[in-house]
């Protein structure tokens, strides 16, 4: 695009695509605003845009109230212990196929994705029946072992991609000066993967914190996370508006900037390394 | 460079992702079949087995055939929308303009929103016939406000779920674009090709492969929906979907025997889908 575009075309785009940027961002715009207000500047007719008394007072309520706490606690420890887990079980596998790759791993790579093709819904009523039995409903652990096992194919692919680029002949150098399989992997490896191993969190914390089947499904109180204390606002109690707005920013508000820092290795992660 | 030492080693590791995966696949999958032929009640006491009567039961119900209706309305409706709007809004994205990056993260953020909040902002905030946003707008055009929800639950559902996966059909559908080379556009230029042949000759064959896999992916994530409907509407036979309505069936009514039934129907569905959708773009893939 480097020929020339007249200065009219480049001032009529910039306005089109602002506009279109803005729409599709009104939502969120519009939520967090109206977390600003007071319930009833939240139902005020016409809308207030940016003309109202601002107050935080609906983020102290949601705080205190509704052991918004507690919720929040247990969106960090499920998309995190689910991340380690996941990692804990990928980067050998991944680590594998990349460097002593099989005729079959291409084949064992693809059924992993086939994995993923599977409807939850097929494995929900074994699953609610297991976790009865055992007493896992509402735990946390259990929940981390199901975050864990529906996203580990794309865990082991996007590793597998990251891997892949790695040059062999390094390895095989390492090899030559005597390095063991476990010095390979932690000092000549590791810190040449670490990029695509960051990414790889990223992404898999962003998939589990928002993760809104099973969670919603399988848990109550006790190991139920945000994407859980909001659907309790789905209930009409009188003006909430404010507060469920309140409520929504915050557990937005991690994800959203770490998803707009990794937007690039999203890409990659979501598509198996197909579009990169 | 793999020796017999390396290749056990490799084995080994790999060992661990592939049992639980092959475990998360196998039990939940013998364990539905198994319970799919039982008369099986978390209210009942014995649990004799029935054959095929919960298949019956569930295919014959007339929940099945709209909850399969809308599953379908569902997902060609989401990837209607988001394969086109995304592909015009990437071709917008792709031009030059100022403040490209700002505009990428506004586009894109959608996506990192959780599905209850999508969700409950849109039923409350936008779609409210009175308070939302939408309404007010209409309004100020003169025009009478529209009960989303209640009239059009299905159709709310789908603008709810093409707002969130907008972002990804964009994202995916811009980077395809940004690696077309220039050259092969200047040559069609030079060759006389106007802006709608360049198009349809040139950008839309390099984008083939991006656009299967937006809808390969989409599809999967699709079919699972289930909290946008919980939070909106409920359920209901307008606007649940497959995955609600089973899921309705053990979670309420605690019939374990036609849930299960209904889990291995729709896993048939999903492979059809799956098989379908492989042999149809499959080509695009291997590329």
């Amino acid at each position: 695009m480097a020929r020339g575009i007249s200065p009219t075309r480049k001032i009529g785009m910039t306005v089109l695509a602002w506009a279109v940027g803005f729409l599709i961002f009104f939502p969120i715009l519009w939520t967090v605003l109206t977390s600003f207000k007071t319930e009833l500047d939240a139902i005020a007719i016409p809308p207030k845009f940016l003309v109202f008394d601002w107050t935080t007072e609906n983020y102290a309520a949601i705080q205190e109230q509704r052991n918004y706490f507690s919720f929040l606690m247990n969106s960090i420890y499920l998309s995190l212990g689910s991340t380690a887990l996941g990692l804990l079980i990928a980067i050998p596998a991944a680590w594998a196929m990349a460097f002593s790759p099989t005729k079959r791993t291409k084949d064992v790579l693809l059924w992993m994705l086939s994995t993923k093709m599977m409807p939850a819904v097929g494995a929900l009523v074994p699953i609610t029946i297991l976790f009865r039995n055992f007493g896992l409903l509402d735990s946390r652990i259990g929940l981390i072992v199901i975050l864990c096992l529906i996203n580990l194919p794309i865990i082991v692919w996007m590793l597998y991609t990251y891997f892949k680029e790695i040059p062999g002949e390094i390895l095989e150098a390492a090899r030559m000066d005597g390095a063991s399989l476990v010095k390979e992997i932690t000092q000549v490896l590791t810190p040449m993967a670490l990029p695509g191993i960051a990414s790889t969190i990223l992404l898999n914390v962003i998939l589990a914190w928002n993760e809104a089947f099973w969670t919603l499904l399988l848990t109550t109180t006790n190991a139920a996370p945000l994407s859980a204390f909001i659907a309790s606002f789905s209930s009409p109690q009188g003006n909430f508006y404010a507060k469920l707005s309140a409520a929504s920013t915050l557990a937005i508000a991690p994800i959203l900037i770490i998803g707009w820092f990794s937007q690039k290795q999203l890409v990659r992660g979501l598509t198996f390394g197909a579009v990169k | 460079m793999a020796t017999l030492h390396t290749k056990s080693a490799a084995r080994a590791m790999m060992a661990p992702a592939v049992i639980a995966l092959f475990v998360w696949m196998i039990v939940p999958l013998a364990l539905t079949l198994w319970f799919s032929t039982l008369r099986y009640s978390f209210y009942g006491i014995d649990t004799p087995f029935v054959g095929f009567e919960n298949y019956t039961y569930f295919l014959t119900d007339p929940r099945f055939l709209s909850a399969f209706q809308n599953t379908l309305i569902l997902v060609l409706g989401v990837l209607f929308v988001t394969v086109v709007g995304g592909t015009l809004i990437a071709l917008l994205l792709d031009q030059a303009f100022f403040g490209q990056s700002a505009v990428r993260l506004l586009v894109l953020a959608p996506f990192f929103v959780m599905p209850t909040v999508a969700a409950l902002v849109w039923k409350n905030m936008m779609m409210n016939p009175v308070y939302g946003v939408i309404s007010q707008v209409l309004a100020a055009l003169g025009l009478p406000p529209v009960d989303w929800l209640n009239n059009y639950p299905l159709l709310s559902i789908i603008i709810i779920v093409a707002w969130q996966w907008l972002p990804f059909a964009t994202l995916i559908l811009l980077t395809s674009l940004q690696s077309l080379s220039e050259d092969q556009k200047e040559a069609a230029e030079m060759d006389g090709a106007g802006p709608l042949s360049i198009f349809f000759y040139i950008t839309l064959p390099h984008m083939k492969r991006a656009i299967t896999v937006v809808i390969l992916i989409q599809t999967i994530f699709i079919l699972s929906i289930y909290a946008e409907i919980f939070v909106t509407t409920g359920g209901g036979t307008s606007s649940s979907n497959l995955t609600f309505f089973i899921a309705t069936l053990i979670q309420l009514d605690g019939d374990v025997g036609t849930a299960s039934a209904g889990g291995i129907v729709a896993v048939i569905l999903a492979n059809i889908v799956s098989i379908f959708l492989v042999r149809l773009v499959g080509k695009n893939l291997e590329a």
